[in-house]
Protein backbone atom coordinates (compact mmCIF):
# COMPACT_ATOMS: atom_id res chain seq x y z
CA UNK A 1 0.00 0.00 0.00
CA UNK A 2 1.08 3.63 -0.79
CA UNK A 3 2.19 6.08 1.57
CA UNK A 4 -0.09 9.04 2.07
CA UNK A 5 3.24 10.55 1.69
CA UNK A 6 3.92 8.71 -1.38
CA UNK A 7 -0.17 9.27 -2.99
CA UNK A 8 0.82 13.12 -2.55
CA UNK A 9 3.68 12.77 -4.35
CA UNK A 10 2.02 11.81 -7.74
CA UNK A 11 -0.70 14.13 -7.23
CA UNK A 12 -0.64 16.23 -10.81
CA UNK A 13 -0.03 19.82 -10.43
CA UNK A 14 -2.91 21.48 -10.81
CA UNK A 15 -4.07 25.46 -11.44
CA UNK A 16 -7.44 27.24 -10.85
CA UNK A 17 -8.04 28.88 -13.63
CA UNK A 18 -11.26 31.22 -15.20
CA UNK A 19 -12.69 30.56 -18.05
CA UNK A 20 -13.63 33.77 -19.67
CA UNK A 21 -15.47 35.13 -23.05
CA UNK A 22 -14.23 37.29 -25.90
CA UNK A 23 -16.19 37.90 -28.89
CA UNK A 24 -17.52 34.25 -28.42
CA UNK A 25 -14.25 32.75 -28.19
CA UNK A 26 -12.77 31.20 -24.94
CA UNK A 27 -9.87 31.41 -23.07
CA UNK A 28 -8.51 31.08 -19.77
CA UNK A 29 -6.25 32.94 -17.33
CA UNK A 30 -4.59 31.78 -14.01
CA UNK A 31 -6.60 32.93 -11.55
CA UNK A 32 -3.52 33.93 -9.42
CA UNK A 33 -3.23 36.39 -11.98
CA UNK A 34 -6.46 37.87 -11.72
CA UNK A 35 -5.62 40.47 -8.87
CA UNK A 36 -9.73 41.72 -9.05
CA UNK A 37 -13.10 41.15 -11.16
CA UNK A 38 -14.92 44.35 -12.10
CA UNK A 39 -18.05 45.20 -13.86
CA UNK A 40 -17.40 47.70 -16.47
CA UNK A 41 -20.14 50.33 -14.38
CA UNK A 42 -17.42 50.61 -11.80
CA UNK A 43 -14.94 51.99 -14.01
CA UNK A 44 -17.11 53.99 -16.08
CA UNK A 45 -16.29 56.96 -14.17
CA UNK A 46 -12.54 56.51 -13.63
CA UNK A 47 -11.94 55.81 -16.95
CA UNK A 48 -9.49 58.82 -18.71
CA UNK A 49 -9.61 59.06 -22.65
CA UNK A 50 -6.46 58.32 -24.08
CA UNK A 51 -7.25 60.32 -27.52
CA UNK A 52 -3.56 60.05 -28.82
CA UNK A 53 -2.95 56.40 -28.20
CA UNK A 54 -2.09 54.75 -31.41
CA UNK A 55 -3.31 51.21 -30.10
CA UNK A 56 -7.32 50.77 -31.31
CA UNK A 57 -6.84 48.22 -28.52
CA UNK A 58 -6.59 51.04 -25.88
CA UNK A 59 -8.65 53.97 -25.39
CA UNK A 60 -8.44 54.83 -22.10
CA UNK A 61 -6.81 54.42 -18.56
CA UNK A 62 -7.23 53.90 -15.31
CA UNK A 63 -5.89 55.21 -11.98
CA UNK A 64 -5.76 53.42 -9.16
CA UNK A 65 -3.36 54.09 -6.17
CA UNK A 66 -0.08 55.42 -7.83
CA UNK A 67 -0.41 53.62 -10.73
CA UNK A 68 -1.83 54.40 -14.19
CA UNK A 69 -3.39 51.11 -15.52
CA UNK A 70 -4.51 50.98 -19.22
CA UNK A 71 -7.84 49.09 -20.28
CA UNK A 72 -7.07 46.36 -23.06
CA UNK A 73 -10.00 45.62 -25.25
CA UNK A 74 -9.46 41.99 -25.35
CA UNK A 75 -11.51 41.11 -29.23
CA UNK A 76 -9.36 43.62 -30.79
CA UNK A 77 -5.89 42.59 -29.05
CA UNK A 78 -7.20 39.35 -30.57
CA UNK A 79 -8.35 40.22 -33.61
CA UNK A 80 -12.06 39.31 -32.79
CA UNK A 81 -15.61 40.87 -33.39
CA UNK A 82 -15.74 43.70 -31.10
CA UNK A 83 -18.42 43.18 -28.50
CA UNK A 84 -19.82 45.40 -25.56
CA UNK A 85 -17.22 44.36 -22.69
CA UNK A 86 -18.95 43.59 -19.41
CA UNK A 87 -15.96 43.11 -17.18
CA UNK A 88 -12.75 43.97 -16.32
CA UNK A 89 -10.03 41.86 -15.08
CA UNK A 90 -7.10 43.70 -13.40
CA UNK A 91 -4.49 41.68 -13.77
CA UNK A 92 -1.79 41.22 -10.68
CA UNK A 93 1.96 42.24 -11.54
CA UNK A 94 1.36 43.83 -15.11
CA UNK A 95 -0.49 47.47 -16.04
CA UNK A 96 -3.01 45.76 -17.81
CA UNK A 97 -7.46 45.74 -17.25
CA UNK A 98 -8.90 43.85 -19.58
CA UNK A 99 -12.02 44.02 -20.92
CA UNK A 100 -13.99 40.93 -21.70
CA UNK A 101 -17.23 39.73 -22.36
CA UNK A 102 -18.03 37.84 -19.18
CA UNK A 103 -17.02 34.83 -17.09
CA UNK A 104 -17.93 31.24 -17.92
CA UNK A 105 -16.59 29.37 -14.49
CA UNK A 106 -13.99 28.52 -12.27
CA UNK A 107 -11.88 25.30 -12.68
CA UNK A 108 -8.78 23.16 -12.37
CA UNK A 109 -6.37 22.17 -15.20
CA UNK A 110 -4.17 19.74 -14.41
CA UNK A 111 -2.10 20.02 -17.86
CA UNK A 112 -1.13 22.61 -20.41
CA UNK A 113 0.82 22.24 -23.10
CA UNK A 114 2.61 24.71 -24.99
CA UNK A 115 2.09 25.82 -27.98
CA UNK A 116 3.28 23.64 -30.76
CA UNK A 117 6.37 25.13 -32.65
CA UNK A 118 4.37 25.57 -35.85
CA UNK A 119 2.67 28.65 -34.18
CA UNK A 120 5.12 31.17 -35.03
CA UNK A 121 2.68 34.54 -34.86
CA UNK A 122 2.06 37.02 -32.13
CA UNK A 123 0.15 33.84 -30.33
CA UNK A 124 3.61 32.82 -28.94
CA UNK A 125 3.39 36.25 -27.04
CA UNK A 126 -0.38 36.06 -26.40
CA UNK A 127 -0.69 32.66 -24.58
CA UNK A 128 1.03 30.51 -22.07
CA UNK A 129 0.04 27.30 -24.06
CA UNK A 130 -3.11 25.02 -24.10
CA UNK A 131 -5.24 23.60 -22.20
CA UNK A 132 -7.84 20.48 -22.64
CA UNK A 133 -10.95 21.15 -20.45
CA UNK A 134 -13.72 18.74 -21.41
CA UNK A 135 -13.05 17.65 -24.68
CA UNK A 136 -12.16 20.99 -25.95
CA UNK A 137 -9.18 23.04 -26.24
CA UNK A 138 -8.66 26.09 -24.40
CA UNK A 139 -5.77 29.01 -25.05
CA UNK A 140 -4.92 30.06 -21.94
CA UNK A 141 -3.40 33.63 -22.21
CA UNK A 142 -0.26 35.14 -20.42
CA UNK A 143 -1.25 37.98 -18.78
CA UNK A 144 1.77 40.00 -19.56
CA UNK A 145 1.19 39.09 -23.45
CA UNK A 146 -1.52 41.81 -23.54
CA UNK A 147 0.99 44.80 -23.74
CA UNK A 148 4.31 44.63 -25.04
CA UNK A 149 7.24 47.27 -23.57
CA UNK A 150 6.62 48.95 -26.52
CA UNK A 151 3.24 49.39 -26.36
CA UNK A 152 3.61 50.47 -22.76
CA UNK A 153 6.25 53.63 -24.01
CA UNK A 154 4.02 54.30 -26.61
CA UNK A 155 0.43 54.86 -24.11
CA UNK A 156 2.43 56.30 -21.83
CA UNK A 157 3.71 59.50 -23.75
CA UNK A 158 -0.46 59.25 -25.02
CA UNK A 159 -0.72 59.54 -21.17
CA UNK A 160 1.09 62.03 -20.74
CA UNK A 161 -0.01 64.29 -23.48
CA UNK A 162 -3.13 63.30 -22.21
CA UNK A 163 -2.68 65.00 -18.58
CA UNK A 164 -0.51 67.93 -20.23
CA UNK A 165 -3.56 69.11 -22.71
CA UNK A 166 -5.70 68.64 -19.75
CA UNK A 167 -3.75 70.49 -17.57
CA UNK A 168 -2.78 73.51 -20.22
CA UNK A 169 -3.81 76.58 -19.01
CA UNK A 170 -7.15 76.73 -21.68
CA UNK A 171 -8.47 73.83 -19.92
CA UNK A 172 -7.76 75.43 -16.44
CA UNK A 173 -9.69 78.16 -16.23
CA UNK A 174 -8.72 81.89 -15.15
CA UNK A 175 -5.61 82.03 -13.26
CA UNK A 176 -6.14 83.49 -9.71
CA UNK A 177 -5.49 87.09 -9.21
CA UNK B 1 33.08 -12.64 -58.59
CA UNK B 2 31.60 -9.51 -55.62
CA UNK B 3 27.82 -8.85 -55.88
CA UNK B 4 26.77 -5.45 -56.63
CA UNK B 5 25.65 -3.61 -53.55
CA UNK B 6 21.93 -4.01 -52.59
CA UNK B 7 19.92 -0.67 -52.95
CA UNK B 8 18.72 0.28 -50.20
CA UNK B 9 15.20 -0.10 -49.60
CA UNK B 10 13.13 2.45 -47.45
CA UNK B 11 9.65 2.35 -46.28
CA UNK B 12 6.97 5.47 -47.36
CA UNK B 13 3.60 6.00 -46.81
CA UNK B 14 2.30 7.64 -50.12
CA UNK B 15 -1.02 10.07 -49.49
CA UNK B 16 -3.40 11.44 -51.48
CA UNK B 17 -3.59 14.90 -51.98
CA UNK B 18 -6.76 15.93 -54.67
CA UNK B 19 -5.57 13.77 -57.73
CA UNK B 20 -1.61 13.39 -56.85
CA UNK B 21 -0.07 11.70 -54.74
CA UNK B 22 3.05 12.31 -52.82
CA UNK B 23 4.94 10.46 -49.73
CA UNK B 24 6.68 10.98 -46.45
CA UNK B 25 9.28 8.59 -44.84
CA UNK B 26 7.49 6.49 -42.83
CA UNK B 27 9.81 6.55 -39.87
CA UNK B 28 7.95 10.26 -40.09
CA UNK B 29 4.18 8.73 -39.38
CA UNK B 30 2.41 8.00 -36.64
CA UNK B 31 -0.77 7.19 -37.57
CA UNK B 32 -3.81 7.99 -40.31
CA UNK B 33 -7.11 8.80 -38.20
CA UNK B 34 -10.91 10.22 -38.62
CA UNK B 35 -10.99 14.00 -39.01
CA UNK B 36 -12.15 15.54 -36.19
CA UNK B 37 -13.34 18.65 -35.00
CA UNK B 38 -10.55 21.04 -35.27
CA UNK B 39 -10.17 23.72 -32.45
CA UNK B 40 -10.13 27.21 -33.54
CA UNK B 41 -8.44 30.05 -31.60
CA UNK B 42 -7.10 33.34 -32.26
CA UNK B 43 -3.59 33.16 -33.61
CA UNK B 44 -1.62 34.76 -36.45
CA UNK B 45 -0.14 31.78 -38.46
CA UNK B 46 -2.37 31.90 -41.65
CA UNK B 47 -1.15 28.40 -42.29
CA UNK B 48 -2.42 26.72 -39.24
CA UNK B 49 -6.56 25.96 -39.25
CA UNK B 50 -6.19 25.19 -35.43
CA UNK B 51 -5.47 22.14 -33.13
CA UNK B 52 -7.01 18.55 -32.98
CA UNK B 53 -6.74 16.66 -29.99
CA UNK B 54 -5.60 13.09 -30.06
CA UNK B 55 -5.17 11.09 -27.16
CA UNK B 56 -4.74 13.93 -24.60
CA UNK B 57 -2.46 15.98 -26.94
CA UNK B 58 -2.94 19.14 -29.05
CA UNK B 59 -2.04 18.66 -32.22
CA UNK B 60 -1.79 21.50 -34.93
CA UNK B 61 -3.17 20.93 -38.84
CA UNK B 62 -2.15 22.33 -41.05
CA UNK B 63 -3.57 21.76 -45.15
CA UNK B 64 -0.41 21.86 -47.20
CA UNK B 65 -2.24 20.81 -50.43
CA UNK B 66 -2.56 24.18 -51.56
CA UNK B 67 0.94 24.48 -51.69
CA UNK B 68 1.69 21.37 -53.56
CA UNK B 69 -1.23 21.38 -55.84
CA UNK B 70 -2.57 24.96 -55.92
CA UNK B 71 -5.71 24.22 -54.42
CA UNK B 72 -7.35 23.50 -50.60
CA UNK B 73 -8.48 19.91 -50.27
CA UNK B 74 -11.82 19.51 -51.20
CA UNK B 75 -12.60 16.32 -49.11
CA UNK B 76 -10.96 15.81 -46.01
CA UNK B 77 -11.15 11.84 -45.56
CA UNK B 78 -8.08 11.72 -42.83
CA UNK B 79 -5.72 12.95 -41.02
CA UNK B 80 -2.26 11.98 -41.49
CA UNK B 81 -0.07 12.13 -38.33
CA UNK B 82 3.10 13.24 -38.52
CA UNK B 83 6.73 14.59 -37.16
CA UNK B 84 7.91 18.39 -38.08
CA UNK B 85 11.44 18.68 -36.94
CA UNK B 86 12.12 22.12 -35.62
CA UNK B 87 15.42 22.24 -34.82
CA UNK B 88 16.04 20.08 -31.94
CA UNK B 89 12.39 19.31 -31.39
CA UNK B 90 10.32 16.93 -32.65
CA UNK B 91 6.25 17.88 -32.59
CA UNK B 92 3.49 16.07 -34.29
CA UNK B 93 1.36 18.09 -36.88
CA UNK B 94 -1.61 16.78 -38.08
CA UNK B 95 -2.11 17.16 -42.44
CA UNK B 96 -5.59 16.42 -43.79
CA UNK B 97 -5.55 14.57 -47.06
CA UNK B 98 -7.93 13.16 -48.90
CA UNK B 99 -8.09 9.21 -49.60
CA UNK B 100 -6.03 6.15 -48.78
CA UNK B 101 -2.43 5.93 -47.30
CA UNK B 102 -0.48 3.13 -48.97
CA UNK B 103 2.78 2.00 -47.14
CA UNK B 104 5.48 1.14 -49.71
CA UNK B 105 8.98 -0.18 -49.81
CA UNK B 106 11.60 1.56 -52.63
CA UNK B 107 14.16 3.29 -53.05
CA UNK B 108 14.45 7.08 -52.83
CA UNK B 109 16.86 8.83 -55.06
CA UNK B 110 17.77 11.76 -53.29
CA UNK B 111 16.13 15.35 -54.65
CA UNK B 112 18.66 17.47 -56.78
CA UNK B 113 19.95 21.19 -56.16
CA UNK B 114 17.29 22.73 -58.98
CA UNK B 115 14.71 20.72 -57.06
CA UNK B 116 11.83 22.89 -54.94
CA UNK B 117 13.13 22.75 -51.09
CA UNK B 118 10.02 20.90 -50.27
CA UNK B 119 11.47 17.67 -52.51
CA UNK B 120 13.64 15.46 -49.82
CA UNK B 121 13.99 13.16 -52.56
CA UNK B 122 11.22 11.21 -55.80
CA UNK B 123 10.47 7.76 -55.78
CA UNK B 124 8.98 5.70 -58.29
CA UNK B 125 5.63 3.55 -57.68
CA UNK B 126 3.42 2.05 -59.75
CA UNK B 127 4.49 4.02 -62.96
CA UNK B 128 4.20 7.07 -61.26
CA UNK B 129 7.48 9.56 -60.46
CA UNK B 130 6.59 10.75 -56.60
CA UNK B 131 7.81 13.74 -54.52
CA UNK B 132 9.34 12.85 -50.92
CA UNK B 133 7.94 15.90 -48.56
CA UNK B 134 10.52 17.76 -46.47
CA UNK B 135 7.67 18.62 -43.85
CA UNK B 136 10.16 21.62 -42.30
CA UNK B 137 9.98 23.60 -45.94
CA UNK B 138 6.13 23.32 -46.27
CA UNK B 139 4.81 24.12 -42.54
CA UNK B 140 5.98 27.06 -40.63
CA UNK B 141 8.60 26.75 -37.82
CA UNK B 142 11.54 28.42 -36.45
CA UNK B 143 14.97 28.11 -38.44
CA UNK B 144 15.86 24.42 -38.88
CA UNK B 145 18.76 23.83 -37.34
CA UNK B 146 20.67 20.16 -37.84
CA UNK B 147 18.80 17.45 -35.59
CA UNK B 148 21.46 15.61 -33.00
CA UNK B 149 21.84 11.75 -34.63
CA UNK B 150 19.51 10.40 -31.32
CA UNK B 151 16.69 12.48 -32.61
CA UNK B 152 17.36 11.78 -36.25
CA UNK B 153 15.71 8.53 -36.38
CA UNK B 154 11.94 9.22 -34.87
CA UNK B 155 11.29 5.09 -34.49
CA UNK B 156 14.54 5.62 -31.70
CA UNK B 157 12.97 8.26 -30.47
CA UNK B 158 9.33 7.13 -29.95
CA UNK B 159 10.77 4.10 -28.31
Amino acid sequence: MNSPAAAKAYQPRTEQIILFRVSGQNFAISSASVQEVRSVDYIAGMARDLPKSHLSKVRHSIRRGDRTLYLVNAAIHFALQPHPASLVFFLRRTRTALLIDGIDKMTTMTRLQALSLTFQGEERNWYRGLTALDQAVVPVVDPEGFLSLEELTLLESAQLAADTAKFSPENMGDPLQ
Amino acid sequence: MTAAPEPALLSFVLLRLGERRFALPASQVAELVAPSRIFRFPHKSAAIEGVILRRGRMIAVCDIAEQLTGKKLGTRRFHLLAARKYGCQLDWIAIPVSGECELINTEMMQAGCNDSPHVNGWLSHGGEVIEVLRLSALTPGPAEAPLPEPLGNLAEART
